[in-house]
């Protein structure tokens, strides 16, 4: 009797123990696994492979940059390991959900460094995450270079470990757009932005541009980024402002966009937004027409005509993102095309800088030389490996300064009218990481 | 804006949430009343519905067929989940927390594989907006309160006119008895958890072209309803009606004088408060 009937209770639990493992991987991002996105091709490079710890927001209200981060990373490995790697070796990319969660990032940073015994870790976007987890890069000695847009970094306020070198800060943006907010579109301003960190550094860096430049603030409006419904806030802008300047992120950014225009109808003010409020939002949604004539901030502009350069059209090419700014398999699933390319250019940045300090392996030694060498650099070049445009890198503020674009809404489009140039942003230096100890 | 602009925007924001809340909260309700189980995956089921509904309006081109559609297909889950999950766990209290709970993420991580870590839109079926001597509204959000009311109207002739009704009100008030006097109660139980989870979809369809589908969005509809449930007193259908407008108006009126954090925190000590002196609940039976 060897063939023997599987009862209905032994099934059950069969069942049972399919869907709990179906659970498990389903959340493998909080478990202890870690997933190699990009295998290296060891075609070409030869040699040990270079791990890159990837902290990424799989999930969370983040999760939307998180795919279109790791897209773009798993773009540029690709083409680093097809172009002789970096210093002849193989890339491997580590990559780890965080759940755009501050106290997951903390954990996340600890394994790769610790578990994973990664080279570096980079990557991570929300502001609110990046300054959780820095110090605990800085204790663990392990360069992070994050990609997160926030005043953080060149503030002074994190540590010797933490870099920028692929996206401007913040500061540097409003900087260099608010003027140009003031002189063409009005000077009583009222700023609504996100209820955290990264709101902070517009509300205090533009409200005091805007001091600055002869514009005046007309009301603050703080709204928490895991927001679903906006029209509630909207009675706290002033009647006679002449601007809203808004900048909003989270999964409720395409209902905070259509409900201004539900309350303000024809009678609005002028429109100043940054295009966090519309990164992965289709132009063409419904209820978006009240945008048109309105003016967005982008990095790298979303429309492909907007910097036609041969090195953006390959970028855009290898990260497969079409003319409209959308994935090229699906059109409806559009990019956070003025943020992901700081992740290409942080993976060149990581490529030239262990290139030039001939580092090889974690350790006091050689952190010492990647960190001194990154620090010493002036300047990036605009090409395939930089295609946002050149940057300036200012070594004791760990920051990278780059140009930005002003756009207008035509046609359900963005259409580049305006560009800031590098020195338009540059503003007085507080921090300098060199001074401190490593 | 006038202070009666103001007043108006709160009360207009906050009647239409609370009349959201309140289908949502009903279908809670329902469930914990007849079946005497908590499901905490219940704001999936909201979410759910808002997302078959951006899968149906977006297969078909129209949001009429997402409007039957997606609700059936969360009867479908939730009948499944009822079977294979409620059922062998013999509906015991405190297992069917903790498997909720499971049904809740892994409704969650699935939705989140399959369908992506989005916010996707939906276009509304009827776009027009109103303008007040203040302020515009959505008249969409208008029509949702509408619906909305009439759906709590049809539960409630459900509950109170009908041969399903007077099955769950039977075996709401003592399980035994009823089935000795030949209530089916297996299938009241599967048809009750079905309506409640079919309540909560219909909210999340309509609510979709205001708010879109995304993955996390049943966290907030499922702590909004359990609120409205313990304030409103658990498994009575008023009370969770009259709680749930309650919340809805406090939200509205509060976060446009102050602001919504307070509402948030005004709604959460009302909670406490309502634990502390009425542990029943405003309308709640004394008994357990």
């Amino acid at each position: 009797m060897s063939a023997r009937r599987i009862t209905r209770r032994e099934a059950m639990k069969a069942a049972g123990a399919l869907v709990g493992a179906g659970v498990l991987t389903g959340i493998s991002g909080t478990l202890p696994t870690l997933a190699p996105t990009a295998a290296a091709q060891a075609s070409t490079p030869s040699g040990k492979t270079l791990r890159i710890g990837f902290q990424v927001h799989r999930t969370g209200i983040g999760a939307v940059y998180g795919a279109w981060y790791e897209k773009t990373a798993n773009a540029a490995v690709q083409y680093i390991n097809e172009t002789g790697g970096i210093a002849g070796r193989p890339v491997e990319l580590v990559a780890e959900d965080d759940g755009t969660d501050p106290k997951r990032g903390v954990e996340v940073v600890e394994k790769l460094a610790q578990q994973a015994k990664v080279d570096f870790i980079f990557g991570t976007l929300f502001s609110n995450v990046v300054i959780a987890a820095a110090p605990r890069a800085g204790e663990l000695k392990i360069p992070y270079l994050v990609v997160s847009e926030g005043y953080h970094v060149p503030s002074g306020k994190m540590n010797r470990y933490v870099f920028q070198p692929g996206i401007t800060d913040v500061h540097a943006q409003v900087t260099a757009l608010v003027p140009w907010i003031v002189k063409n579109l009005g000077k009583k301003i009222t700023m609504v932005f996100p209820d955290y960190a990264f709101g902070y550094d517009h509300r205090d860096f533009g409200g005091t541009t805007i001091a600055n430049v002869g514009g005046k603030v007309a009301a603050l409006v703080p709204i928490p980024p895991t927001e679903t419904s906006f029209t509630k806030y909207f009675p706290q802008i002033p009647r006679d402002t002449d601007v809203v300047y808004h900048v909003m992120v989270g999964p409720g950014v395409l209902t905070f966009v259509l409900q201004m225009g539900e309350y303000f109808g024809a009678r609005k003010p002028k429109l100043f937004g940054f295009i966090d409020s519309l990164e992965g939002v289709d132009m063409a949604s419904p209820g978006l027409d009240f945008l048109e004539g309105s003016h967005i901030w982008e990095a790298l502009p979303r429309y492909a005509d907007g910097y036609p350069t041969r090195y953006e059209t390959f970028y855009r090419a290898r990260v497969g993102v079409n003319a409209s700014g959308a994935s090229q398999q699906d059109p409806k699933n559009v990019s956070t095309y003025s943020h992901m390319f700081g992740v290409w250019e942080t993976l060149f940045v990581i490529k030239d800088v262990v290139e030039q300090s001939g580092y090889e392996k974690p350790g006091p030694e050689d952190y010492r030389a990647f960190i001194e060498t990154l620090e010493r650099f002036e300047w990036f070049n605009e090409g395939n490996r930089h295609p946002q445009g050149a940057k300036k890198f200012v070594g004791r503020l760990h920051q990278a300064f780059g140009q930005q674009f002003i756009s207008q809404v035509q046609s359900r489009r963005l259409k580049v009218v305006d560009r800031t140039r590098i020195e338009d942003g540059m503003y007085k230096p507080e921090g300098d990481y060199t001074k401190q100890p490593l | 804006m006038s202070f009666t602009g103001h007043l108006f925007l709160g009360l207009l924001e906050g009647g239409v949430s609370g009349l959201v809340i309140a289908l949502t909260a009903m279908g809670l309700s329902l469930v914990f009343g007849v079946m005497r189980i908590v499901n905490v995956a219940h704001g999936e089921f909201f979410m759910l519905g808002a997302v078959f509904a951006w899968y149906f309006s977006s297969l078909t081109g129209s949001f009429y067929p997402a409007l039957v559609a997606a609700p059936i297909s969360v009867a479908l889950v939730a009948l499944l989940a009822d079977r294979f999950i409620l059922r062998p766990i013999r509906y015991a209290p405190e297992p069917t927390i903790v498997a909720t709970i499971g049904l809740l993420y892994i409704l969650q991580q699935l939705v989140l594989t399959f369908y992506g870590p989005y916010a996707r839109p939906v276009a509304a079926p009827i776009y027009f907006r109103v303008d007040f001597p203040w302020f515009g509204y959505s008249g969409y959000k208008l029509v949702v309160a509408a619906l909305a009311a009439l759906l709590l109207a049809a539960l409630w002739l459900v509950v109170t006119r009908t041969r399903l009704g007077l099955y769950m009100r039977a075996t709401q008030q003592d399980r035994e008895i009823a089935q000795a006097f030949g209530v089916p109660t297996e299938r009241v139980y599967a048809a009750a958890f079905a309506l409640g989870a079919v309540l909560a979809a219909i909210a999340g369809v309509l609510i979709v072209p205001v708010q879109q589908a995304h993955y996390l969005m049943g966290l907030d509809a499922l702590l909004l309803s359990f609120m409205a449930v313990i304030i409103g007193g658990v498994g009575s259908l008023t009370g969770t009606l009259v709680a749930a407008l309650f919340i809805g108006l406090i939200d509205g009126v509060m976060s446009v004088f102050f602001t919504p954090t307070l509402a948030k925190i005004v709604a959460s000590l009302l909670v406490a408060f309502v634990l502390v002196l009425k542990p029943m609940g405003l309308f709640g039976e004394d008994r357990l």
